[in-house]
């Protein structure tokens, strides 16, 4: 069965589902990225309970929606995603990153239901999501795909190589989004390499440029359709989000990109959230 | 023993317009579709072949996206560019996910000639051996770089695959079969195993015809399939000559010669001396003229025989007052 398209107000409510999944799971593994898979959260629940074509049940159904996590350290919220979603059960989601688990580190094509490829080492997702979305015009399919992109990955050549190449052979069918939470490992985006003016580089590839607040789960919506609606270009929703966001302590604080919450933290995230309505 | 010379990239191009009609194929190019050949898979089914511009880590990605979703792709370039510029491209877009992605790569070797060392790709079966579920692939001749290319487009999996730019001699029949994993016995003898690769097999046939006249009897082992490599033909052979050349336009670093030598002293250590080029890059100049500058030779090879041979005599156990009396006898 095709997955039911939830209203925003719903999907603001999954987000946070998903953002606990986030905090639980990385605090179980006591290692993980929850800072990049909290500022995507908004988008994970948008995709899978609204914008997607996809069916749980069948995983490998041809006409499904791609969805392609480059920044695959957030690998957390799209596990979190899936399992909400009902492509495993949510108790798989306490094995991340432990031995044996389908929960890798990083997501791994063929492992796990619902991951459509190995990502983690940054800069590749796209090329990838390209290659698919090729193919979908090749075979006059109308399915779509989408691709995750952190902003920090961007200074990778790969990803300048892959927007030509959309824009060359017209994959109107291809939307990315960057998660433009400013902040990488190191730092700022800006003051480690500078990515800005970020619009002005996909507009000059050929991309159609949407920027919105990464968090206005309205806005999400509103700029998939404009983007399906697209007959030419692929396009690109640079995404201004808020890393760590949810939680007071973790948002724009770069130590959550790759640190977890210590317990008396993971309770003070839980409440936060729970004050959001959960 | 040998046949006409031809260049295993026009038969790899051969073989892609011959098999374009299956349409799940999908060819792919770095702006070398000429010189790689895939030009002839463009001129029969231009809707089906993908130019990803000079950006060979962007057409691996494209390839992976494109294999995720069904399609049999073949990704070509240079083996300098298609194996190192996208080496962790491959690692984790092709062979951890095992996509039936097969990157065919010509101008492999120190034959590539004129062009010079940034050219000449020379670590390209070390550096894909490396990788898990790869399967490794350096053809004799035109003819099994024809058949090669059928082969691997029915296989599902990952493929790297190394051709030639040059001309050389085809030793197989034109009709040749081409199975994967399969070594090939090229002559039988009880004295040395000759282990050839590539072009080398062929100067391992012709090293093999004059050592007879010398009264050495070699047998001579065509290891097109270096990953995985056939154990048990090797084993079989080495049991029954206890020594070994390997063969190769490579480094003898990481290549057929380590694949060997890496089983032989598990299972049947036995002497073993490479032929290869020597923890060097190569430099500009005439084919012919590189190939014997880098030891590439039919006489490297014999010598290199005389020296396992040698080496297996020398250590050969001390011999029994019965086998003693015997030789005596005769």
């Amino acid at each position: 069965m095709k997955q039911m398209a939830h209203g925003t107000e719903d999907l603001k409510v999954l987000a946070h589902l998903l953002r606990r999944d986030v905090i639980e799971m990385t605090s179980e593994a006591n290692s993980g990225h929850p800072g990049g898979s909290l500022s995507s959260a908004d988008l994970l629940a948008a995709l899978y309970f609204n914008v997607m074509r996809h069916d749980p049940s069948d995983p490998q159904w041809e006409e499904r929606d791609r969805f392609v996590l480059s920044k695959g350290h957030a690998a957390p919220v799209l596990y979190a995603a899936l399992a909400e979603s009902g492509y495993f059960e949510r108790e798989e989601l306490l094995t991340l990153r432990k031995i044996g688990t389908r929960l890798q580190g990083h997501p791994v094509r063929g492992k796990l239901p619902g991951v459509e490829m190995s990502t983690g080492s940054l800069g590749q997702g796209l090329s990838m999501a390209c290659g698919m979305a090729l193919a979908a015009k090749m075979d006059e399919k109308t399915h779509r795909v989408f691709c995750l992109l952190g902003d920090g990955e961007l200074q990778s050549g790969q990803n300048w190589e892959a927007a030509m190449f959309a824009h060359h052979h017209r994959l109107s069918n291809l939307t990315a989004f960057v998660d433009r939470n400013r902040l990488q490992i190191n730092g700022c985006t800006e003051e480690n390499m500078s990515l800005d003016p970020l619009p002005e580089k996909w507009h000059s590839f050929g991309w159609n440029v949407i920027i919105i607040d990464g968090h206005d789960m309205a806005q999400i919506i509103d700029a998939c359709a404009k983007a399906s609606r697209s007959q030419k270009n692929p396009t690109v929703i640079i995404m201004n989000t808020v890393k760590g966001k949810g939680i007071s302590f973790m948002e724009n604080n770069p130590d959550f990109h790759g640190k977890v919450c210590k317990p008396d933290e993971l309770c003070r995230a839980l409440d936060e959230l729970e004050g959001c309505g959960l | 023993m040998t046949g006409k010379e031809l260049a295993q990239r026009d038969y790899y191009g051969k073989a892609l317009a011959d098999i374009a009609s299956d349409r799940r194929i999908v060819v792919m190019d770095a702006d070398l579709a000429e010189s790689t050949k895939t030009s002839e898979f463009r001129k029969v089914a231009p809707e089906r072949f993908v130019e990803a511009g000079i950006a060979e880590q962007d057409m691996i990605g494209v390839a992976a996206g494109l294999a995720a979703s069904g399609k049999i792709v073949f990704a070509s370039t240079f083996a300098v560019f298609g194996s190192g510029r996208c080496w962790e491209q491959i690692r984790l877009a092709v062979a951890y996910p095992r996509l039936n992605v097969k990157i065919v790569t010509t101008h492999s070797g120190i034959s590539v000639g004129e062009d010079g060392a940034s050219h000449q790709a020379l670590e390209d079966i070390a550096i894909m051996r490396a990788l898990p579920n790869m399967t490794v692939i350096s053809p004799a001749d035109a003819y099994e770089a024809y058949a090669a290319t059928k082969a691997i487009a029915e296989y599902d999996g990952p493929v790297y695959m190394r051709l030639g730019r040059a001309k050389f001699p085809t030793i197989l029949p034109e009709d040749t079969d081409f199975i994967i994993g399969k070594a090939r016995i090229l002559r039988e003898g009880r004295d040395v195993t000759l282990i050839g690769t590539g072009q080398m097999a062929s100067l391992c046939l012709k090293a093999a015809e004059e050592l007879e006249k010398e009264g050495v009897d070699a047998e001579v082992l065509n290891v097109s399939t270096i990953k995985p490599l056939d154990i048990s033909a090797v084993y079989d052979s080495l049991s029954k000559t206890g020594c070994a050349v390997t063969a190769e336009e490579h480094s003898i670093i990481g290549g057929l010669g380590s694949a060997v030598s890496e089983f032989l002293s598990q299972e049947l250590p036995s002497p073993v001396t490479r032929v290869g080029t020597y923890d060097t890059f190569g430099e500009s100049g005439a084919p012919a003229a590189l190939m014997e500058k880098y030891g590439l030779t039919v006489e490297r090879i014999k010598e290199s025989a005389a020296r396992s041979i040698a080496m297996k005599d020398a250590r050969a156990p001390p011999k029994t007052a019965a086998e003693n009396n015997e030789e005596a006898e005769e």
